[in-house]
């Protein structure tokens, strides 16, 4: 295929997924951005085969099939397992593209020492540096997200850590630098793994001081690095579709990162190296504040009678499998002429977006999952707020407390409506529920029990099966 | 030497494609957040490209070796990527389907 012609099957390529983004803005077009995706992605995998410097095709052939063979059930994961096929996927990316840099670097060393320029030298350092790091800082965040035994879920902190850290970076930098200055030295193929190593290392070194709940953030930030190590293949490659295409998906990352921070009240620099989540200490002691229970009974009548009920669903739920009862509780409420809504919090879940995709599955209209901007003015209003599973997202420390670790962070106002039901898994305190003040407010009742059940229970007290 | 020519068209597609990818992503549904990530993780599988070169010219088989392994990579995020997309884009349904009922 001539030199134009892939040319131009590039940019069709290119203006087909930038057609896919913009398809994704709402739920109706969002489809068709799959199939555009699809066919661009089609286009330029034959226009490449298709180019007269590819003469062997068993391998491709092969690598294609296996691609087929481990990616089709990686897309059969259960919902709540894909942030860390999200993860998984970012180590994938990075992974090929610290190879193609690797490769690429390898063939010219021995080759043709004189395509080895300096700027193709810096885009390969910069190429198989976020890919190294991203692969092995994915793999470790998507073993902590699957809660792999030997990964630390908690961050993991030492003295001078940051230090260290920046130390390596620093290190590789230098190693990379004295490549650029001499490409085509005869010591270059040795140092090169060097590099590589300490990408490799940074990678880990750099995710393991980070909690579970700054993931959303991380998964955000490695989805960036994954597309900005494609943007360096194509600098390396000279190919403008890997630029734009990357540069598409590096953006998404960022953008996904910058509201995931806006959302926790934090700065990147604080989610990288704060080590947060570590830092709670009880704050038991002093005053045994008391909880006040309602039965199940009660509960089924307050909701009953309510003209607006908001869910506030977090992890929780999706942990306790209880969406579905959820699901079953909005529907009886809606047939007694109840206006159901959900508050959406931007961080409910383990990645950008999580909780709507949970209640999607479980057969919620979207037109009821509403964000936490547009949810909280209307909180006033609302009769009874209902918290499923979440509790950092409904503290009203957040904004009243200085010393709590989420002062700041933008939270719903579950506390403004008439009435709180807070379903919490045993009487207990001394857990994270302590830190919580909503469940002593006077306005609030909570709902003692495993939230499938719970809600389950709600459900069949509606239903007029009482509960036995 | 062409070359700084070409690293400079190369910052401009950049740059340009970055503030595209911007403006367009700023406007995703936040719905759609978690579908955003999967395409785009299918998407910036467009390494693809560069693997299939690796993996097919003439090169030492070391070479090609890592070109097929980037190449296996990329195509799981591409079939992995838009297959799970998919899957999760069918269940946003602005209205319960009727006869979809229940769960038990």
């Amino acid at each position: 295929m001539s030199h134009g012609i892939v040319q131009l099957a590039y940019l069709v390529a290119t203006v087909l997924f930038i057609f896919a983004l913009h398809w994704m803005n709402t739920p109706d077009t969002a489809r068709k951005a799959v199939y555009s995706g699809v066919v661009a992605m089609s286009i330029a995998i034959i226009a490449t085969w298709a180019q007269p410097e590819v003469v062997h095709h068993g391998w491709i052939v092969l690598a294609i099939i296996a691609g087929f063979v481990v990616g089709v059930p990686l897309s059969r994961v259960p919902l709540t397992a894909v942030p860390q096929r999200t993860a998984l996927s970012h180590a994938f990316g990075g992974l090929a593209a610290g190879l193609v840099g690797t490769a690429k670097y390898y063939l010219w060393a021995s080759e043709g020492p004189e395509n080895l320029t300096a700027f193709r030298m810096v885009a390969i350092i910069v190429e198989v540096l976020l890919g190294y790091l991203t692969f092995t800082g994915s793999l470790m965040a998507a073993g902590k997200l699957q809660e792999i035994k030997w990964i630390p879920q908690r961050p993991v902190t030492y003295p001078m850590q940051n230090l260290t850290n920046l130390g390596l970076l620093v290190v590789a930098l230098l190693a990379g630098t004295a490549l650029v200055l001499h490409p085509a030295a005869a010591w270059g193929p040795a140092l090169f793994p060097v590099i590589i190593a300490l990408a490799l290392v940074f990678g880990v070194l750099l995710i393991i001081p980070i909690g579970g709940a700054d993931m959303p953030t991380v998964i955000a930030i490695l989805n960036s690095y994954a597309g900005l190590s494609a943007v360096a293949m194509g600098f390396v490659l000279d190919n403008k579709l890997l630029i734009t295409a990357g540069a598409l998906d590096g953006s998404s990352g960022l953008i996904l990162a910058i509201i995931m921070c806006r959302a926790m009240n934090r700065s990147f620099t604080n989610v990288l190296f704060g080590a947060f989540g570590q830092a709670k200490q009880v704050t038991a002691g002093g005053d045994q504040k008391a909880y006040k229970s309602e039965t199940i009974e009660g509960g089924a009548q307050v909701l009953e009678q309510a003209n607006l009920v908001v869910i506030v669903p977090g992890y929780g739920m999706a942990v306790a499998q209880a969406q579905h009862k959820v699901r079953e509780l909005y529907d009886q409420l809606k047939k007694r002429g109840v206006t159901v809504k959900f508050a959406i919090h931007p961080v409910a879940g383990r990645m950008p977006g999580h909780m709507n995709v949970l209640l999607a599955e479980a057969n919620i209209p979207y037109t009821d999952l509403v964000e936490m901007d547009e949810i909280n003015p209307e909180m006033p209003q609302c009769d009874v707020a209902l918290v499923v599973g979440a509790n950092d997202v409904v503290n009203p420390a957040a904004r009243t407390d200085k010393n709590s670790p989420i002062f700041g962070m933008p939270i719903i106002d579950a506390d403004r409506a008439r009435t709180v039901f807070a379903i919490k898994r045993s009487k207990n305190p001394g857990f994270a529920g302590i830190d919580n003040e909503l469940y002593f407010s006077e306005k609030t009742w909570m709902l003692f029990g495993d939230a499938k059940n719970v809600v389950g229970d709600l459900v069949k007290q509606l239903s007029g099966g009482g509960v036995h | 030497m062409t070359e700084p020519l070409d690293f400079w068209s190369m910052l401009f597609v950049f740059v340009l494609a970055s503030f595209i990818g911007v403006g367009v992503v700023r406007r995703v549904s936040r719905l759609l957040h978690t579908p955003l990530m999967s395409i785009t993780n299918a998407i910036s599988a467009i390494a693809v490209v560069g693997s299939i070169i690796v993996t097919g010219a003439d090169y030492p088989r070391g070479i090609r070796i890592m070109g097929a392994i980037a190449l296996f990579a990329s195509m799981t995020n591409i079939v992995s990527g838009f297959l799970i997309t998919d899957r999760m884009l069918k269940m946003f349904k602005s209205e319960r389907r009727p006869g979809a009922d229940g769960g038990s």
